[in-house]
């Protein structure tokens, strides 16, 4: 279990304060940009990252992660290269670290391998995207004791067995996905606002698993984070930022320092009104 | 119903050895699991096995034939002191082209039988996405079907005849272009819409339990070859030859042979311009293991685990990835993989048309390319005067653009053949 994430969420369901987890995706426009942009992010009021290792067939993403994902190989990003950055940012921060990605690169790496690297860097936390809970056995074995927390993904397709599933290792928090579809997704304009369900959701599941829940995917402004956050006592503890985040840096181009500025602004509108 | 691993064993989650699982999503769990009691009950009941098995007769056209191939033997092996005997097992001549349309019309139905409103598929030659849109079609089911924008130029009749057919077809510009990136946005689709959408995946492939309903709706091919090759020679063959892109066609034609200790069997994989480059998709031959599309097996990878785009002259070998059951049979020693080069096919395809009458698939062309090294391997295992059989998955009608340009350069400058 990770000390800092477990603090983090603590401190914050404590005072009333939501957790705002940020994704960036690790190398776009450049592995060194990406230091400098996350560091902009916490600076603006982010409490958790995201670290985002690009897979080249990122399936369970949009256009905008995916575009991302393919920048950010071109300019020679990886696991290997999020996991460093990540180690870069803990010389200098105590914010809690995820690492994100897809199961392939772990497991042409090394389960074990993977893991011991991302505890070594003083990362708190692995989402791997594909990895159900009955999968990556040896993974979530090391996992549990380098203390890194595997954080399990819960959807509003998972039925109170999918829930029992991911209770077992399942450790630091929950990331509940407000809708069927890739990251990015949200549709607006239904009959039933599928954030004010995820809030709902999130309640739910935090009351069953005895584990903080985050909210993500097509959450990019400081409305769509209330509504998902619900009301302080009964909705979720915290939203994740992602494709908001990235598609400033897409528009940045080249410009790192635009790039950390904008994406500092998503981010920065977001703290503000919650 | 199952191979000696046993993945219909529900309690080892689909793995064949250490190949298989399910490496998805989230979201799609619910609907794997979904599919999998529809594969445990649905499609073993007396029912379901009459309509498909009526329908594999009445509308694929099946039992298919098995051919004798006396040209190509004599060419092969003017003596028949290697090879005796060289049969092919005819799903080229099946309903729409290919041995693609026994998965289509058996997973369609099983949908149809779950309640599902709109199928999804993604196709590389277009064979199984012609397939999907036939079964679709004959069910009344509405069809959509992903297919790189590379493949939507080079497959042309393809795309033509699955908008005959009524289905929509999706050109998908990311990545290579090709079959795995038709198959990363039919997961993309198919997590979005996963309440009412059946995904219609084309190869043994995929996440469980694809891999082992795939086999199970494609070993009539090998019961058939079987039945017929015993009747006809009065004994198993020597050897069982088939192409592997994600490795369909060659493991229903493997399955009912494979608990068969005297027959060798043989997947060939898409050289490209030589598997010594990087210009080709012999994932078994060169891959290593990794997870791709939901199941753990070879990939063609790199160092980080990016995908390395494929390549090969027939679209519906070009994929990095094989499905996990053909990973075991190799891990296991039971089978052995070969591959065969663009040029090798192509003069493949040339050779049995002049020679038998029968125009393939780029794809299966690869399979016969191979013959000289399957028999090779059956000199050096002490097997003379093999009876061999190859599975001629499909028939080449679809290619003529590319087999026009590359074979005969003067008539397709001249205007004539061309797949436009």
């Amino acid at each position: 279990m990770s000390r800092r994430v477990d603090a983090l969420f603590a401190t914050a369901r404590a005072t009333r304060r939501p957790v705002l987890v940020a994704y960036l995706c690790v190398g776009d426009p450049s592995v060194e940009a990406s230091v400098t942009i996350a560091r902009a992010l916490l600076d603006a009021g982010a409490d958790v990252l995201e670290l985002g290792a690009p897979f080249s067939d990122p399936t369970a993403d949009g256009p905008v992660i995916a575009r991302a994902s393919a920048r950010a190989i071109a300019h020679g990003s990886s696991m290997r290269a999020a996991i460093q950055v990540g180690a870069e940012l803990r010389k200098s921060s105590e914010a809690p670290l995820v690492l994100f990605g897809y199961a392939n690169p772990i497991v042409v790496a090394g389960e074990r391998e993977t893991v011991a690297r991302v505890a070594d860097a003083g990362l708190d936390a692995m989402l791997i995207v594909d990895l159900p809970p009955e999968e990556g056995a040896e993974l979530r074995a090391e996992a549990k004791a380098r203390g890194v927390d595997v954080v399990p993904l819960l959807t509003p397709t998972s039925s109170a067995t999918r829930v029992e599933a991911a209770r077992a290792g399942a450790s630091g928090f929950v990331y509940y996905v407000s809708v069927t579809g890739v990251t990015g997704a949200l549709r607006e304009g239904e009959a039933i606002d599928p954030l004010v369900a995820a809030s709902h959701a999130a309640a739910r599941l935090r009351a069953e698993l005895s584990l903080p829940v985050v909210v993500g995917f097509g959450i990019d402004d400081a409305a769509k984070a209330r509504r998902a956050l619900g009301d302080a006592a009964s909705g979720a503890d915290g939203v994740v930022v992602g494709s908001a985040i990235v598609r400033a840096i897409e528009a940045a181009g080249s410009d790192v320092e635009r790039a950390a500025r904008d994406a500092a602004a998503v981010i920065a509108a977001i703290r503000k009104s919650l | 119903m199952s191979s000696a691993s046993s993945p219909a064993d529900p309690r080892n989650r689909g793995y064949f050895g250490p190949f298989g699982g399910r490496f998805v999503a989230e979201t799609l769990v619910p609907a794997l699991e979904e599919l999998e009691r529809a594969y445990r009950e649905i499609f073993p009941s007396e029912s379901f096995q009459r309509e498909w098995r009526g329908l594999l007769a009445d509308y694929v056209g099946r039992p298919t034939p098995l051919t004798r191939g006396e040209r190509m033997r004599v060419l092969l092996d003017p003596s028949g002191e290697r090879l005796s005997a060289l049969f092919y097992k005819r799903e080229d001549l099946c309903h729409t082209g290919a041995h693609k349309i026994n998965n289509a019309i058996g997973q369609v139905l099983l949908a149809k039988r779950m309640g599902k409103a709109r199928i999804i598929a993604e196709t590389g030659a277009g064979q199984h996405g012609v397939a999907t849109a036939t079964a679709c079609a004959f069910f009344g089911l509405p069809c959509e079907v992903y297919m790189g924008e590379l493949d939507v130029a080079r497959q042309a009749p393809n795309v033509a005849r699955m908008k005959m057919l009524g289905a929509k077809v999706i050109a998908v510009s990311s990545g290579s272009r090709t079959l795995k990136d038709a198959m990363n946005e039919a997961m993309r689709d198919w997590v979005t819409n996963v309440a009412t959408t059946y995904y219609c995946v084309g190869s043994a492939a995929g996440p469980h339990p694809y891999p082992s309903l795939v086999r199970d709706l494609q070993r009539v091919i090998g019961e058939e070859a079987r039945a017929q090759l015993l009747s006809v020679t009065g004994r198993l063959p020597d050897a069982v030859v088939a192409c592997v892109g994600g490795g369909s066609n060659a493991i229903g034609i493997f399955a009912p042979f494979v608990d068969d200790a005297g027959v060798a069997l043989f997947g060939v994989e898409a050289g490209g311009l030589g598997v010594e480059t990087d210009k080709h998709a012999a994932t078994l031959t060169k891959g290593r293991i990794g997870v791709l599309h939901g199941a753990k097996s070879y990939v063609l990878c790199d160092d980080d685990g990016q995908i390395i785009e494929p390549h090969s002259i027939s679209a519906g070998l070009d994929y990095p990835g094989v499905g996990p059951e053909h990973a075991e049979l190799m891990r296991s020693g039971r089978a052995t993989y070969l591959s065969a080069t663009d040029d090798e096919a192509l003069a493949a395809v040339k050779q049995v048309a002049e020679r038998e009458g029968i125009l393939l698939a780029l794809e299966t062309a690869h399979s016969v390319a191979a013959l000289p090294r399957v028999l090779d391997a059956l000199m050096a295992a002490g097997r003379s005067k093999a009876i061999v059989v190859v599975n001629f998955s499909g028939r080449g009608d679809k290619d003529l653009g590319t087999l026009m340009e590359r074979l005969q350069p003067e008539s397709a400058s001249s205007g004539e053949g061309g797949a436009s």
